[in-house]
């Protein structure tokens, strides 16, 4: 056997035509094989291992030449059951499960089902200022982190290598900030029930600001390579257009509604945790294309990054204030602490347990083992994600565990607008099209 | 007197003590989902902690009177001069219109086409199984917003085990095309009129509706250290 034969490549005959299977290199096969069968219609089946496609994400394209006539999505390949495994744990150990879906927006996640918690509890008065502020801190260097990824993707895809390499470099630091804050680059389970899990640690404050000030030098280094690029915009000007009706129609929201001049941001229209105290703007754009979108979310990191410093600003005035309600049944009892042998509960919260009050034991036993119970009810707290509305549809029946959550992520949702984006167009509009809606599968297939 | 003795009686107490007095028969709906005994979950051995015998109804937030405040007797007007709605619930700030499922299509599309009402986008269906709220086990939970005039409702539209079907509003929110495939996918609820009705998350070959509360979890119990962990859902649980 030669080594260039491909044993999994080439072509088989079935009822529904001649079927070629493509790994690369071989294009030639499928030319000569439609030639002979003197079609021009071709069925391409496009991932869901594809390192054009976004993720898992599997594409069914119908061709006539290089003009795509129909779209189809196939997802479902990164499904994991998140919503099922919720339901078979405690009302705090689902921050741990929601927080995966989107690993992206992990913050995000997070947060919405929180407060989804928090409106059924009736606790969302009580939630302590300074988790307000961290969660926004943390929410807005998300936001940066993920239109990071999604124009660093976004120009891998057609082809502008440096993008990526820039936009991944910019992420890390963003990430070191998380892993400095959380202690987990991403699948946090930061934000909880009540406020957020942990004080920021000495020094965050300083390296946010050192943070601010690179990113104040490099966010200009995306609009000097990408804004008036003549190969970038002509690859990303009038593809994949959806106009504000289509955008309603389909349930779009985030930087595609936006693209088409609506200024519809959740912070704005429906403040959460405190977001009408911030000073910033929604960005716009007026194309209802691919290139509307890069510039929204462009713009969106600078208004991202306003609101960072604020939070900054306001946290430095926060030292030693509560991150967690004040109740006793709702708040996790013990702080995490870095010992000898890795980090841990902190040896003060052991030493108040084991050796000085046996009441504080069997809260902190009763807390973690059976959790608390929250009213029976519904509660749905949409928030501006990266992508658009997220929601999370949290169901209790009183007990110790969600009776349902479901999320509405917005990726699920704009990944519908595939079709109406690239059918008519051609067949490498339709990757910049899809990396215009930025679908995480994760989100999607939840 | 043994635990079946208690539990055969008590969804007979519960129900009388529902009834409040002087209330119109319009909020019937069973707020009453279920009933929950014991408190730690043990089944099928002896209870020792003397919990055992606990019985506590699942009960849902009431229906709210009239008047309702602010807008929400707006809405309330105008989709009670197109259908009878089922019952009007506000908790935590937050509006829910149960309405029967026939009147779903009409009622979508007068929240969407009347301008006072104007809820031009729908954020999708999500199913919810309460397998002991008897002739309506299934639950389809829409997410309403009016970009125009800056509100959110809530509908529910609830079907039985038996009969799991309810119309499609694909032809008036297009973006429900995906979350009602979803929504049968894991709950199996039919949405009669949906253009192409199939799975979307699982595999298209799949047994059975995953989301349901009668579908195990699965999983298989993990060995470590000469220690044998249950899975999730075989785990002691409190109830």
């Amino acid at each position: 056997m030669s080594t260039t034969e491909d044993l999994y490549a080439g072509a088989s005959e079935t009822t529904e035509g001649r079927v070629f299977t493509v790994t690369g290199q071989d294009w030639d096969s499928v030319v000569q094989g439609v030639h002979e069968e003197a079609d021009e219609r071709v069925v391409v089946n496009m991932g869901p291992q594809h390192p054009s496609t976004h993720g898992v994400l599997r594409l069914i394209l119908e061709l006539e030449g290089e003009t795509v006539t129909e779209a189809r999505c196939g997802i479902g390949y990164l499904h994991t059951g998140i919503e099922k495994n919720m339901e078979y744990r405690s009302w705090v150990q689902g921050t741990t499960f929601c927080t995966r879906m989107d690993y992206l927006s992990p913050f995000y996640n997070e947060a919405t089902y929180s407060m989804g918690v928090e409106r059924l509890l009736d606790i969302e008065d009580d939630i302590p200022e300074k988790a307000q502020v961290m969660r926004v801190l943390l929410m807005e260097l998300n936001r940066i982190s993920s239109h990071l990824v999604a124009i660093a993707t976004g120009g891998m895809e057609i082809g502008a290598l440096t993008v990526m390499t820039i936009g991944f470099r910019e992420r890390e630091l963003v990430l070191d900030l998380f892993e400095l804050i959380t202690g987990l680059r991403m699948n946090h389970a930061f934000i909880r029930p009540g406020g957020v899990a942990q004080d920021l640690p000495p020094g965050a404050l300083d390296e946010i600001r050192e943070f601010i000030k690179l990113m104040k030098k490099r966010l200009p280094e995306y609009a000097a390579l990408c804004n008036a690029n003549p190969i970038f915009k002509g690859r990303l000007e009038n593809v994949g257009h959806l106009d504000l009706a289509g955008c309603l129609a389909l349930g779009l929201s985030g930087p595609v509604l936006r693209s088409t001049g609506y200024a519809w941001d959740l912070r704005k229209t429906q403040p959460y945790s405190g977001y009408e105290d911030y000073d910033f703007d929604v960005q716009t754009w007026d194309t209802c294309d691919a290139y509307g979108r890069f510039r929204v979310r462009l713009a969106e990191m600078w208004e991202s990054l306003k609101i960072v410093e604020q939070a900054a600003d306001r946290l430095s005035g926060l030292e030693g204030a509560p991150v967690m309600v004040a109740d006793k049944k709702i708040a996790w009892p013990s702080q995490l602490a870095i010992g000898s042998d890795g980090m841990g509960n902190s040896l003060d919260h052991i030493k108040h347990i084991m050796g000085e009050s046996m009441e504080a034991l069997i809260h902190h036993f009763k807390l973690v083992t059976e959790g608390f119970r929250v009213p029976p009810g519904q509660a749905y707290v949409p928030i501006e994600s990266p992508r658009g509305e997220l929601g999370a549809h949290v169901v209790s029946d009183g007990g110790t565990r969600p009776f349902r959550a479901h999320f509405r992520d917005p990726s699920f949702t704009n990944l519908q607008a595939t079709s109406v984006m690239s059918e008519g167009g051609m067949v490498a509009d339709v990757i910049v099209a899809i990396a215009s809606i930025d679908p995480v599968m994760g989100g999607v297939d939840r | 007197m043994t635990d079946t003795d208690k539990t055969e009686k008590a969804p007979a107490t519960i129900g009388t003590e529902e009834q409040t007095v002087n209330e119109p028969a319009v909020h019937s709906h069973g707020e009453v989902v279920g009933v929950r005994q014991g408190m730690f979950g043990v089944k099928g051995s002896g209870d020792t902690s003397g919990y055992g015998g606990l019985v506590a109804p699942k009960v849902f937030p009431s229906a709210a009177q009239r008047p309702y405040g602010g807008w929400y007797d707006e809405v309330a007007d105008a989709l009670e001069a197109t259908v009878r709605l089922e019952g009007v619930v506000i908790h935590r700030g937050e509006i829910t219109f149960h309405v029967r499922r026939e009147d779903l299509v009409a009622v979508a599309k007068h929240l969407r086409d009347d301008p006072a009402l104007r809820f031009e986008f729908c954020a999708g269906v999500s199913g919810v199984h309460y397998p002991d709220d008897a002739g309506r086990e299934l639950h389809a939970v829409y997410h309403l917003l009016s970009m125009t005039h800056n509100r959110r409702i809530r509908l529910e539209v609830a079907c039985p085990d038996a009969d799991p079907h309810i119309p499609s509003i694909v032809g008036i929110y297009p973006t429900n095309d995906w979350h009602e495939r979803e929504t049968y996918d894991f709950f199996g609820i039919v949405f009669d009129g949906h253009p192409a009705l199939t799975r979307v998350l699982m595999p298209d070959d799949w047994p059975g509706h995953p989301q349901r509360k009668d579908y195990p979890l699965g999983g298989i119990p993990v060995e470590y250290k000469g220690g044998t962990i249950p899975p999730p859902d075989q785990r002691r649980s409190y109830s």
